[in-house]
């Protein structure tokens, strides 16, 4: 399958993109390592008619220590992400969940900021980054501004970028030793997660992400709130559905994602509580 | 668009469209034809390459997009007398393969694994080959040769 024809157009920095995008509107995409964009306009589901390439725009791939959080440049690649001794050490939850992005193939070429941008709710890195609380700095014409992860997503594919924005910093805090787990419950090795569940704790602290149970990822504060009162993690887990709103496709009806929320949902703060 | 991209060592530049894929690039530009469309979705990883030494699915990768960069394809593995790459010799001497049609994706995958990994388990073969699918389900033999060339 090939795409619809496009022009292409390469640039060499973040703001010559956002010019790009000012010049071209709504019908230009960034491309950037192009594993979500690339299917979808082979599919002829994306059919832009201009591409603004930034794969180039080398001072966005970077993983630097900022005190309380860990700063990730938009372009960081999912491989780069996996094995960051930094994230690894501090956010070993986003280090870990990005393992399970695609297969190494995709991870190589894939970015953190690709991913999040495209706003897939079956993608694992919106609803890790929901859990952890990170902030997302987004630059336009008009310079920066930041962006909570659970102000971000919109719906299926939309996020609150405008159409000259590009999402150039992931700020992530730091997990201070908080426990952690990840649960991807798929029927092959590599596909989407049909639901899965990001999650870490400590103490009474707690935030937990849900994969692919709505349009949008879900933070599933209905937990969080129980844990902070007290509930076992069985009582919790089973409020694990309560802010989400899946789809039935064939994976998997309402009932069965809902029933996989609160399943691995429990696994998840039983792994976190060690 | 005119690109140049280096494929296993030799420079290759010819104008292409912007929609053109590496692995059409590959097979219809350059003429190398090991290299071999399977899924076309990102899913099975027959097109497996090596781009700039680490494999990636050459389905859904744009030829501009490797403008400049350097690619290896299983043509590129064996040395020039024809000694084969210590990996296809572990295939064969493995029966890694059966109809042949995913060894070439498996190869390149296999070493860009070992390259990030030297010493694998089986389990981590098993998953660091999540990308590339056997149809026969040779998959028993194919993670064999990978651990025996591990081994050396």
């Amino acid at each position: 399958m090939i795409p619809a024809a496009f022009d292409y157009v390469r640039a060499s920095s973040a703001e010559e993109a956002i010019s790009l995008l000012g010049q071209y509107g709504d019908e230009a995409k960034l491309l950037a390592g192009g594993h979500s964009l690339i299917p979808l306009m082979k599919l002829r589901l994306a059919q832009p008619t201009v591409l603004v390439d930034i794969g180039r725009v080398s001072d966005l791939s970077y993983i630097r220590d900022a005190g309380d959080h860990v700063a990730i440049g938009a372009l960081t690649r999912h491989m780069d992400v996996e094995t960051s001794p930094m994230l690894l050490e501090h956010v070993p939850l986003l280090a870990h969940a990005t393992s399970h992005v695609g297969d190494p193939q995709v991870r190589h070429r894939g970015t953190i900021g690709g991913s999040l941008a495209h706003a897939d709710p079956a993608s694992d890195l919106p609803a890790t980054t929901l859990a952890l609380g990170a902030t997302y700095v987004v630059t336009g014409p008009n310079g920066t501004r930041e962006v909570a992860a659970s102000d971000f997503y919109q719906g299926y594919l939309t996020s609150v970028l405008a159409a000259d924005e590009l999402l150039t910093e992931i700020r992530v805090p730091k997990m201070n030793g908080a426990g952690w787990s990840f649960q991807k419950f798929n029927r092959r090795a590599q596909d989407w997660a049909i639901v899965g569940v990001a999650a870490w704790t400590r103490g009474s602290e707690s935030g937990v992400g849900l994969v692919n149970m709505a349009s949008v990822p879900v933070l599933a504060s209905s937990v969080s709130s129980a844990l902070a009162s007290g509930s076992s993690i069985a009582d919790a887990a089973a409020l694990a559905a309560d802010e989400a709103d899946p789809q039935a496709d064939l994976n998997a009806s309402v009932e069965y994602r809902q029933h996989l929320a609160r399943v691995l949902t429990r696994r998840a703060l039983s792994e976190a509580a060690g | 668009m005119e690109i140049t991209v280096t494929i296993n060592g030799k420079a290759h530049t010819a104008d292409v469209e912007p929609r053109t894929l590496l692995v059409q690039f590959i097979r219809e530009s350059v003429g190398l034809t090991g290299t071999n469309i399977g899924c076309d979705t990102s899913s099975c990883g027959a097109c497996s390459i090596h781009l700039d030494g680490e494999a990636v699915k050459s389905c859904t990768v744009l030829a501009v997009q490797a403008d400049g960069h350097d690619v290896t394809t299983i043509e590129g593995m064996a040395a020039a007398d024809g000694t084969l790459h210590p990996m296809q010799q572990a295939f064969m001497e493995n029966h890694g393969l059966q109809c042949g049609y995913c060894t070439p994706g498996m190869v390149m995958a296999a070493t860009s694994l070992l390259n990030e990994n030297p010493n694998p388990t089986e389990e981590e073969v098993r998953i660091g080959l999540e990308g590339n699918l056997c149809r026969c389900t040779g998959y028993h033999n194919i993670v064999q040769s990978v651990l025996a060339c591990a081994k050396g």
